[in-house]
């Protein structure tokens, strides 16, 4: 047995992305919630399962379940790993509804990541896990700083200076400077307004970064026989997987062999292509989970886009842009976007496969999304035809 | 400097940092493979063997990779900026986040050779910091 093609996101629901969502995030995931539900042609009675990202959204599922009163829950699950869960939410939905444990399953992502609880402050306040006693005493708090460890050593393995880190952040700026739900929207940077920008943990700059996000996003699964009951155009799951890597630490494996690549994102890889019977060639559009841009570089040579150390050419060469072969971060992604944990890079995707996104690339069939990095990950293929 | 975050001396850490207190760098090393390991586990992850002991380190290893912080990330390290948790990789293999104290965050070099130079915080708690080898 096999998942390919047997499962397809048949709703997308989005609220704004802000810098202040004035309500809560409950709130906003009810909105994203009913949207995707009624995008798909379904109502909150359909839903028998959710599948939700384990951290940082104060939302006690109790009080979803309250909400949008779910008295038929069969299937209800929840993905740990921070950014890294978002595609893996839609690996379980899948699994869901592939093997009859549920026909309709709520994914969604709700951050005040913003307004409320910035990821990107010192995670000192977090409480002393076992693995920051070793790191947190010497200063090493935040996530840029976890991520300009492995991309310090990305640029002095590979002979690069930081202009190569400046190039995935300008391509993607471009892109959402035409997507008018873009936090950045008309707001197109250049290699030098990266360069000047300031640093934040070298080697990131400040334009090296994603940025801070209030916002929710919601897709429905459902099985590929029901999608064909529903109204809305679906994208099929050719293939949903999860990875791992050595010696994991939570964003700070640093005892790897190498850390100038990402072994979740090859593990993830190994599993995905096969398992959509495709290859990175077949690839139409990417959605590369973007949260520093030493990680997009890294992933795309995971994900077999380039060998390793050779991704700073795809940004050279314009086989990124949206009229290239792949193009990349087509709605702006973390960098220009918005953060929404991932989830915004799954309703893209949804999009593109639909024909519907703003910077649509024509004739899009296949979709890769990846999800968070540094930590235990996921991926999505999408299709627009099952086969 | 005392609002800095510091390890909770407990489990693992209480040890590691025991050690440290008493002018050792320790870590895990397998008594059945003599893999050693850090950050400390239940049981070893190259052979699956829970046997293990605290075994001392030359102290000596190499400047592997680091981050400069150039504004403060965490209140208590406003005065320290610029500074640089640096990733030392020792000479028994393992690697840890650490500090450099006797060279400034422009002059760091991957491949630098570096010792332990403990750093005491308190009565209670030293902290394994390294200095340039001569």
């Amino acid at each position: 047995m096999t998942i390919r093609n047997k499962a397809a996101i048949v709703g997308i629901g989005q609220t704004e992305f802000s810098k202040d969502s004035g309500r809560s995030t409950l709130h906003m995931a009810l909105e994203s919630i009913l949207e995707a539900l009624a995008d798909a042609g379904l109502e909150p009675k359909d839903v028998d399962g959710v599948v939700k990202m384990g951290a940082n959204d104060d939302i006690f599922e109790i009080d979803l379940l309250r909400s949008l009163n779910l008295p038929n829950l069969r299937f209800f699950n929840e993905v740990p790993h921070g950014g890294g869960a978002a595609c893996g939410t839609i690996a379980g939905a899948t699994a869901a509804v592939v093997s009859g444990m549920a026909d309709v399953v709520i994914t969604f992502r709700s951050l005040n990541e913003r307004s409320e609880r910035r990821f990107g402050e010192s995670s000192a306040g977090g409480g002393m896990t076992h693995w920051r006693q070793y790191t947190l005493p010497h200063g090493l708090v935040t996530p840029a700083q976890w991520v300009a460890i492995y991309g310090q050593r990305y640029l002095y393995e590979y002979g690069y200076d930081t202009t190569e880190l400046g190039h995935v952040s300008v391509l993607t700026r471009k892109h959402a400077a035409t997507n008018p739900h873009a936090m950045m929207y008309e707001r197109p940077i250049t290699l030098k307004d990266h360069q000047n920008s300031r640093w934040i943990a070298e080697p990131l700059r400040l334009l090296d970064c994603c940025l801070d996000t209030d916002g929710a996003c919601a897709a429905i699964v459902v099985s590929a026989e029901k999608a064909k009951q529903l109204k809305a155009t679906p994208a099929y799951i050719a293939a949903a997987a999860q990875g791992t890597g050595s010696r994991a630490e939570m964003m700070t494996s640093y005892q790897r062999e190498s850390l100038a690549r990402l072994e979740e994102s090859e593990s993830t890889a190994a599993v995905i292509y096969p398992l959509a019977q495709l290859e990175p060639k077949d690839i139409d559009v990417a959605e590369i989970y973007d949260p520093f841009t030493p990680m997009v570089l890294m992933q795309l040579e995971a994900y077999g886009f380039a060998e390793r150390g050779k991704s700073p050419e795809l940004f050279h060469n314009g086989k990124l842009e949206l009229d290239g072969e792949l193009p990349f971060n087509t709605h702006g992604g973390h960098l220009g976007e918005g953060y929404l944990h991932g989830f915004g890079h799954i309703v893209e995707g949804v999009r593109q496969i639909r024909g519907t996104a703003v910077n649509q690339i024509a004739n899009a069939k296949t979709c890769l999304v990846t999800s968070g990095v540094g930590v235990p990950t996921s991926a999505i293929i999408l299709s627009k035809e099952p086969y | 400097m005392s609002d800095k975050p510091l390890p909770e001396l407990a489990g693992y850490a209480k040890e590691f940092y025991a050690w440290c207190r008493r002018g050792d760098l320790r870590f895990q090393r397998c008594s059945d493979c003599d893999a050693w390991r850090h950050v400390p586990r239940e049981m070893c992850a190259k052979c699956g063997s829970a046997e293990w002991k605290w075994v001392k380190s030359s102290g000596k290893g190499t400047v592997f990779t680091w981050t400069v912080a150039e504004r403060a990330m965490h209140p208590a390290f406003a005065d320290a900026v610029p500074y640089a948790p640096v990733v030392v990789e020792m000479d028994e293999g393992v690697r840890l986040v650490t500090e450099i104290v006797d060279c400034a965050p422009s002059e760091l070099e991957i491949g630098m050779r570096v010792e332990v130079a403990f750093a005491k915080v308190s009565d209670e708690l030293t902290l394994p910091k390294f200095r340039r080898m001569p």
